[in-house]
Parts: C-alpha cells; sequence; structure tokens
C-alpha cells in the first residue's frame, strides 16, 4: 500500500532503498514522514526475486543443491540442512551417523559466521565502523575451515541426500578446537566494545520493542522471538538430525527491543560453540555417505514438511512429489520473510534512525526475502 | 542529578574502555594481506571450475562420453561431442565445452561421473572481459597441461598395447608432476 499524499502537506513520503546500503540488498522501504518521525513504513519487496520454488520444481532433487546457498548467503548450510532432511524424509534414506554429526558441525560453525557477519553489518549501519573489522577477522577462520572441508566459501553445496561429499580430517578438527578457544577469548572483548558502549546502548535500548503478544501475531522466529522472551527453537521443540545429544541452552531475553536481540545472538554464539566442541568429541567413525546412493532420489507420491533453525529463525521445506525425482511443488518458509512483517507495526511513530536499528537488528537477509 | 553524572562517568568510563581495546590491537600484528603483494594459500580441495583428470600415465583423460555429467548437470552447461570413428570399438571424446558463465559448482558431474574422469581445478583468479573468456575447452585444456606437468603423451597403437613402453614413462611423469 502507498501512502496516500498529503493534501495538508504535512507528512512526505520517502523512498529508502531499493539501493540503500543499510537495507543489506535490494529492499525498498516505501516511509510516510512526519519531519523526522516515521508514522508508516511499507517494505517494497521482489527486486530480486530468482523463482527459487520454481526452478525446485523443475530441478531435480540433486540439482537443487547450489540454488539453497544462493536463498541465505549467510548461513547457505542450515538451508542445505533442511532440503537434504526433507528430500530424505520424503523417499525414507537413512543418512549414516558420522554424516549426521558433520553436518551438525559445520552448520553451527556457520551460524557463528553468520552471527559475525550480523555483529558488523548490525553496527556499521549504527555508524560504528571498528566493530565490523573484528568481526570479520574471526569470521574469515571460520570460513577459511568451511572451505578446507566443502571447497568454497558461502555457497557450499556440501550436503548431499544421503551424507555429505567430503568426510572432516584432522586439519578441520584441530582448527575448529582452535577457532572455539578463540571465540571464547573474543566475545567478553565484543561484548567490551560494543555491548557496555554508551553510544551503542543509546541507539538500542527500549528501541524497537516487540513484546510477546506482538511476536506470537506476527510469527517472528530465531533470536526475534526470543529477545521477546519465548525460548522458541526448532533445534529443541521439534529436535531433527543429532541435536537431542547435544547439551546446550536457548538463550532468551525478556526486553524485547534491539539490545535484547543483539545479546540473544552474542549468547547464541557461545551455544553453537558449546555444539560443535560436543559434536567434536562424540563424532563417530564410519562412512559419510549412504552406500548404494540412487543417481535419481525417487520417492513415491506423498509430501513431506520439514523445518529447522535456520541462523535467522524457523526454515521450513514443503515438498510434495508424484513419484518422480523432481518435487511436484515446494514451498519454503524462509525466516527472514515473517519477521519483515512485523517492521510496519514496530517502527509506526519513532525517528528514521532508530528505524535502520531496529531493520539491523532484525538481521535481514534480502536474497531469502525474495526467493 | 547524581543519576545524570553517574551516567556521564559510566558513559566515558565505556568509552575509555572501547578505545583501550582499539588500542591494544592496533599495536598488535596486521592479520590482513596486502594482496598483489602478498597472496593466502589456497586449500587444496577449493573448488574450481571442473577440469578433465589427466592420466599420468598416458598424459590423456579418462572420459568415456557416456553424457552422464551432461544429463545431470542442473545449469546445463556442459557440451559433450563425442565421435566413432571408423573401425573403432568405443565413442571417443572430441569436444568438451564448458560454459563456466551458466555453472553454479554444485558438483553434481564429478560425482556421478563413472571413471572419475572430473576433478576441480584450483583456480581462482578468473578475470576476462568478455562472457567467451569462461567458455573452456577441457580436452584442450587437457593437452596443454599434460604438457605443463612434462608428461609424454603415449599415442594408442590400434590393436598393439604397448605395456612396457607406458611403463617406462610413466615414472618420469610422476616425477615432474610432484
Amino acid at each position: 500500500m502507498i501512502p496516500h499524499p498529503d493534501p495538508t502537506q504535512e507528512t512526505l513520503v520517502l523512498n529508502m532503498g531499493p539501493q540503500h546500503p543499510s537495507t543489506h540488498g535490494v529492499l525498498r522501504v516505501l516511509l510516510k514522514m512526519d519531519g523526522e518521525y516515521v508514522i508508516e513504513a511499507e517494505p517494497v519487496l521482489g527486486y530480486g526475486h530468482r523463482m527459487h520454488e520454481k526452478m525446485g520444481e523443475v530441478r531435480s532433487h540433486n540439482g537443487f543443491y547450489a540454488n539453497v546457498g544462493r536463498m541465505d548467503y549467510g548461513g547457505a548450510l542450515s538451508f542445505a540442512h533442511g532440503h537434504v532432511l526433507a528430500v530424505e524424509r520424503l523417499s525414507d534414506i537413512q543418512v549414516p551417523e558420522r554424516a549426521e554429526y558433520i553436518r551438525v558441525i559445520t552448520t553451527e560453525l556457520n551460524r557463528v559466521a553468520s552471527h559475525l557477519l550480523w555483529i558488523g553489518a548490525f553496527l556499521l549501519d549504527l555508524g560504528a565502523f571498528t566493530p565490523i573489522l573484528y568481526s570479520f577477522d574471526d569470521r574469515e577462520i571460520a570460513l577459511d575451515l568451511l572451505e578446507h572441508v566443502t571447497g568454497a566459501r558461502i555457497t557450499f553445496s556440501y550436503f548431499r541426500v544421503g551424507g555429505v561429499c567430503n568426510d572432516i580430517d584432522e586439519q578441520f578438527i584441530e582448527g575448529t578446537k582452535k577457532f572455539i578457544k578463540r571465540m571464547r577469548e573474543r566475545i567478553p572483548m565484543f561484548h567490551k566494545l560494543v555491548t557496555g558502549n554508551i553510544i551503542f546502548r543509546k541507539r538500542v535500548e527500549g528501541i524497537g520493542i516487540i513484546d510477546r503478544d506482538m511476536a506470537l501475531r506476527y510469527g517472528v522466529t530465531g533470536p526475534m522471538i526470543r529477545g521477546s522472551g519465548i525460548p522458541y527453537d526448532i533445534r529443541k521443540v521439534e529436535p531433527y538430525s543429532v541435536y537431542p545429544e547435544f547439551d546446550f541452552d536457548i538463550p532468551t531475553y525478556d526486553e524485547g527491543d534491539c539490545m535484547a536481540r543483539h545479546k540473544v545472538r552474542m549468547d547464541e554464539i557461545e551455544q553453537s560453540l558449546r555444539i560443535i566442541e560436543q559434536g567434536l568429541e562424540k563424532l563417530p567413525d564410519g562412512p559419510v555417505m549412504m552406500e548404494k546412493v540412487p543417481k535419481k532420489v525417487k520417492s513415491g507420491p506423498g509430501d513431506t514438511f520439514m523445518s529447522v533453525e535456520a541462523a535467522r529463525g524457523e526454515l521450513c521445506y514443503y515438498l510434495a512429489t508424484d513419484g518422480t525425482d523432481t518435487p511436484y511443488r515446494m514451498k519454503i518458509r524462509s525466516p527472514s520473510y515473517s519477521n519483515l512483517s512485523i517492521l510496519k507495526e514496530v517502527t509506526s511513530g519513532i525517528l528514521l534512525s532508530d528505524l535502520v536499528a531496529v531493520m539491523g537488528s532484525m538481521d535481514l537477509v534480502i536474497p531469502e526475502i525474495d526467493r | 542529578m547524581i543519576a545524570t553524572i553517574k551516567e556521564i562517568i559510566g558513559g566515558a568510563k565505556s568509552l575509555l574502555v572501547g578505545m583501550s581495546i582499539t588500542a591494544k590491537y592496533g599495536m598488535s600484528k596486521t592479520v590482513t594481506a596486502h594482496y598483489p603483494f602478498e597472496t593466502l594459500d589456497i586449500t587444496p580441495n577449493f573448488r574450481g571450475h571442473i577440469d578433465l583428470v589427466v592420466n599420468t600415465k598416458t598424459g590423456k583423460h579418462k572420459c568415456i562420453s557416456c553424457m552422464m555429467c551432461q544429463r545431470t548437470c542442473p545449469s546445463g552447461c556442459i557440451e559433450i561431442k563425442a565421435e566413432k570413428p571408423e573401425g573403432a570399438k568405443k565413442k571417443q571424446l572430441v569436444e568438451y565445452h564448458l560454459d563456466f558463465t551458466k555453472c553454479s559448482l554444485c558438483g553434481n558431474c564429478v560425482e556421478v561421473c563413472p571413471t572419475k574422469a572430473l576433478e576441480y581445478s584450483n583456480e581462482y583468479n578468473l578475470v576476462g572481459t568478455s562472457r567467451h573468456d569462461f567458455h573452456f575447452e577441457l580436452v584442450e585444456r587437457v593437452v596443454k597441461r599434460a604438457d605443463a606437468m612434462g608428461i609424454v603423451v603415449v599415442e594408442e597403437k590400434a590393436e598393439e598395447p604397448k605395456p612396457e613402453k607406458a611403463a617406462a614413462e610413466a615414472p618420469v611423469g610422476d616425477d615432474n608432476s610432484e
């Protein structure tokens, strides 16, 4: 809905984007402003639409591996995890245990990298240039580790139906242990540098408050709902893969403001490190790919629904097949899309500079919204 | 009033804490590499565009022109031309055309290959001034790469395999390739 022109000329309509740096991509936000105050903010989508769901319906299951990474460049492995789990559930494929452990370890490493990317981008939105240099320093190590295993840095194409395509080696395990140790020292540094900083606190404390009721009404998920005090995490409420075997907590904060969401993500890095540590300890021996992988993964007529916890929230895949190796229908529920829907209500009546803070704290990945 | 003063002092302190971290890291070792002058090591597992595997014994590719890679490619970037010469039993690869502009590096072709004739190259510095620079002819590349690796190409004599010659030349090729 485009705001009506105002005959009294008290308000003005402002376009934020589609090329605005703090919209992290091609998102356009249509703002109705009264001076510096936002009356109404309307996200306009569709500038980067690439028909990923339709592509899933013309390509075989195997052909879709490359697409999942293009939807979420921050946490590509979570998206791949959801896809392979959905196909495996649909065609009753049993994955070797070692492969599931490797999937969880690499996905959590990717989640840490995604949150580090978010910290840098969020603070860049708020005008702080320094922290992105620190967070990208750490993220680079995580990406190097993942590159060593998967062969790519962002769009991994690593998980296969029936396992993973490469085994992890001693170099990866040693490097990951070093990375965990390093991150444990760096997190307090981030808290000193960022969380305690008075300018940062003034920008985010009490800004963009999402209360429990509003969060439930809009169906926001991930760190956003956990920042509103609801411990909703698919890894706990509907465990998949080998997550039930790990001991980890779901960090929640009751305030519901940008600061709470920042703290949730900082704590989640720590929890992901715990999962990786336990995963490396418990890592069983064995193959990483099931024996006799069919060249065409066929599944009988039927449908399935698989949800996983991506770095930004709940990610769901709905697959319906008619007995061929190509899905008849693929529906993806991506977390950022639902999280963005709350923008209009949460930003009415706030300052334009606070809108940037709210949008930053949502951790929007536009290719995942416009998929 | 007291609360305001406390906030000002606390705020100033938090800024000093942040500054001290910046100063500490400012004095420490540089973490970045100054690119054209220094380059970082690339992991051997890096997945560049696909290449045909060079057989270190014969200096030739292992492709049997079964077309599996062409059929499995979701983006349709592989085009194979194979011919069956007069009197020959098997099909022979004539052209292996890769359109790298379309490739999204999913790796399905490498995994589906029955003779393991495909591998990932380690080239990451790909740059060109036109899109035609990314159309690779892999059969030509095999010849060039075998030459660069110092492998003497063994010509196949019809109905007359010479294992002694191939075996004698193989170690030379192996040494040079490493």
